[in-house]
């Protein structure tokens, strides 16, 4: 039983973090969030070169062929670097999606370009209710076309393909199709762009069956927690730093405990999210029976305590915190839409509550 | 990243196993309620018993009576412990902390003296640490050794000493030095308690039960040769062991909490409200998917920083978590349990209608003491915002 990363993962993190540094700086997140799409080719073209679009994927579609553990390494990173743009979209969420539910022969057509990083992919599966209950879904696929509308799609104006969740299965639609309408919607998250798309009578190739796409939510749900761990980090490295070296009545602030105690729980909260990603992922990667149990106390955890660091983060800073120029509310504004995406603390303690509590036995029991 | 058991540790698992299946005392139940100086000679037994067995401390080398367990096997120990309901060992701080202490810094014959009996429980061993003007602040203490020939006279007072009215030995810190630093002027001793102008008086604490003691030493004379480690260095020699205290007992928490949070979801799923069960009321069933999820996610962390101990041999910034998340997290799950049972919350273990012989209010109270023994929340997170961000000292 180990509970480490070996050393091969180590070397990945090392250089994905590396990578980050010197490809996405801060500079570059905040020249990328002014623009309509936060996509940047360049950046999309080396992130395909380290292999990082293929990851995941069997050797077959030109992937990498690595696990769920290394896929959140990876995630981990991107959050600190507040990586903008379709990377979780098209690889973790996309890509993951159509790896779980389609065909060889789709693999080949929409799998494969990801990997190569000749293609995007983005998912829709928010209605007008905004539940991430999949029962909720309301629209549906008739005669090879769709109609309707979904919300909060991400990165949907870079995408190749939109894959769509409707309530009788997961369709494809390609970009231009007929009667397909992108719009913005204005967000608070500027790293990460949202969108309304509307379908009208829109072509659409139907991949699977709804219930099909449940593993690779999950799946996109853990690395969306590793992701979150990784602005967490950044978040408390930036609180300690300032708290070093900001100093009031004659000391430095970090002498006082009144910081030095939110300091010490935002790494309480920072590494208890990362110990509950880390086993999510490992589940997911072993087919473990509590593999969904896990994804759920990763997200329910992290989507507060990535509030919570947050909070805790620009309150230390002070007056500084609140301004626009420090990256502080970069991040903070990633972590509450991270916190909403495939459902808050809320949602997932009611799906532990349906895995845990609903099953305790109680035969015989009285009080 | 594996968390599957490798073969040796699925090898050491069945073998204790199938150990405990045929040794684990069948009437433990009927005895757990009963004060603890009534069940202390059935845990004695039970100790002397897991000994023979060769399953006391097997976290210790091999050449002192272990089995070499790594930290991992430790984990599973303290699992199966807990899973089959195993009685606690009656030697714990002789097992769990100074036993440690003393191969760490004993001399061959103390080593040869001490330790067998503490394996044996044969010797039972309490901790003289806290002063009434020390207890965070433990570099402070006063209770002051003074060299006589080749005696120590030892004057002072200890409070919350555990295991004070049975322990044999108690591993006791002194001032030896009173013109040094407070840091600097402190050595352990090993003492008898038999020794005279030793007295031992209840604490009684909140719960009503006195788990801890006072202590006064009244010129009492403890041999030379008992210094543990070197004169003038026991704040050292102290800190390791309060490492072993804060380091181990986390492992040995989780399932009992999963006892706990397991119990607790039976009694909301039976337990009527607004014409449903508590269970089904939304802020409870919150409120208990929260806390099933803190109690996996204290496992992992555990794991994690066991996994870093192994990989560097030093331990990891993530097990200083530790102690604040299991002890908070432990009155939270109480305070759930309250709200749950509402006015049966309250019912101590006299009364007939009490829920699980009272365990509950026994609890709610007990875990007033978790967030303040073995180092407060409060010098937890200092040692969090010094040690392990790099902050400056507060204090």
């Amino acid at each position: 039983m180990e509970f480490g990363l070996n050393e091969s993962q180590e070397i990945l993190r090392d250089s994905a973090r590396s990578f980050f540094a010197g490809e996405c700086p801060m500079s570059e997140v905040r020249r990328l969030m002014e623009t309509d799409t936060a996509y940047d080719p360049a950046l999309w073209r080396k992130l395909s070169e380290q292999g990082y679009t293929g990851i995941i994927f069997g050797e077959e579609y030109g992937g990498v062929g690595l696990g769920k553990v290394e896929l959140i390494l990876l995630m981990e990173e991107a959050g600190r670097a507040l990586l903008p743009g379709p990377f979780f979209s098209t690889v973790v969420f996309g890509g993951s999606l159509i790896d779980a539910v389609a065909t060889t022969e789709q693999k080949r057509k929409y799998l494969a370009p990801i990997c190569r990083g000749e293609a995007r992919a983005a998912v829709a599966i928010l209605e007008g209710t905004a539940s991430w209950d999949l029962k909720d879904i309301r629209m549906v696929g008739a005669g090879g076309r769709l109609s309707g509308k979904k919300l909060f799609v991400p990165d949907a104006a870079v995408a190749d393909w939109i894959l769509v969740l409707a309530h009788n299965g997961v369709f494809l639609v390609e970009k231009g199709a007929p009667g397909l309408t992108i719009s913005a919607m204005d967000t608070m998250d500027l790293t990460r762009k949202l969108y309304a798309v509307q379908f009208h009578d829109t072509p659409a190739e139907r991949l699977a069956d709804l219930a099909a796409a449940m593993p690779a939510i999950d799946v996109a749900t853990a690395a969306l927690v590793a992701e979150m761990v990784g602005g967490m980090q950044r978040t408390l490295d930036m609180t300690v730093e300032y708290a070093k070296t900001r100093k009031q009545f004659g000391k430095t602030i970090g002498t006082f405990q009144a910081v030095q105690h939110q300091c010490a729980d935002m790494y309480l909260e920072t590494e208890s999210s990362r110990s509950a990603a880390y086993y999510a992922a490992w589940t997911l990667q072993e087919n473990m029976p509590d593999a969904a149990a896990a994804v759920s106390i990763a997200k329910s955890y992290a989507s507060d305590a990535g509030r919570t660091v947050g909070n805790r983060g620009i309150q230390i800073h002070g007056g500084m915190g609140f301004t626009w120029e420090n990256d502080l509310h970069l991040y903070y504004r990633r972590a509450k839409a991270s916190e909403t995406t495939f459902g808050d603390a809320t949602f997932h303690r009611e799906r532990l509550a349906r895995l845990a509590i609903d099953t305790a036995s109680i035969a015989g029991m009285t009080v | 990243m594996d968390l599957n058991l490798t073969r040796e540790e699925t090898a050491f698992r069945d073998e204790l196993r199938a150990w405990l299946a045929g040794n684990v005392p069948k009437d433990w139940s009927s005895w757990r309620e009963k004060p603890l100086a009534e069940s202390f000679p059935y845990l004695r037994a039970w100790q002397r018993n897991l000994h023979e067995g060769g399953w006391v401390a097997v976290s210790w080398p091999k050449e002192y009576g272990g089995r070499g367990a790594t930290l991992m096997q430790q984990a599973i120990f303290w699992e199966e412990m807990a899973r089959v309901e195993a009685p606690p060992m009656a030697n714990a701080l002789g097992l769990g902390l100074i036993g440690p202490t003393i191969i760490a810094y004993g001399t061959q014959a103390q080593k040869k003296r001490f330790i067998p009996k503490i394996l044996s429980a044969e010797e039972i061993w309490c901790q003289g640490f806290s002063e009434p003007n020390a207890g965070s602040d433990l570099a402070s203490l006063q209770m002051e050794a003074r060299l006589d020939g080749d005696h120590y006279v030892v004057n002072g007072q200890k409070v919350w000493t555990s295991y004070g009215w049975v322990g044999d030995w108690c591993e006791l810190v002194v001032r030896t030095d009173q013109e040094a630093a407070k840091h600097k002027g402190l050595t352990v001793l090993l003492v008898d308690m038999k020794s005279r102008g030793v007295e031992v008086r209840p604490l009684r604490q909140m719960t009503g039960e006195s788990e801890f003691n006072e202590l006064f030493f009244r010129d009492v004379r403890v041999p030379a040769e008992n210094v543990l480690g070197k004169v003038n260095d026991g704040w050292n020699v102290a800190v390791s062991t309060l490492m072993y205290e804060r380091g181990s007992y986390g492992a040995r928490l989780h399932l009992i909490f999963k006892r706990n949070i397991d119990r607790l979801i039976q009694i909301a799923r039976v337990t009527p409200r607004d014409g449903s069960t508590a269970a089904g009321n939304p802020l409870i069933r919150q409120k208990l998917a929260q806390y099933f999820a803190e109690i996996e996610i204290m496992r992992l962390n555990q794991l994690r920083a066991f996994s870093h101990i192994t990989a560097t041999g030093v331990p990891g910034p993530e097990g200083s978590i530790q102690k604040i998340f299991w002890s908070e997290l432990n009155q939270r799950v109480q305070q759930l349990a309250q709200e749950i049972m509402g006015p049966y919350g309250q019912l101590l273990a006299t009364d007939p209608h009490a829920i699980d012989k009272g365990a509950w209010s026994y609890g709610y109270l007990r875990t007033r003491g978790n967030t303040i023994e073995a180092g407060t929340s409060e010098v937890q997170r200092n040692i969090i915002g010094h040690f392990v961000l790099g902050l400056p000292r507060s204090y």
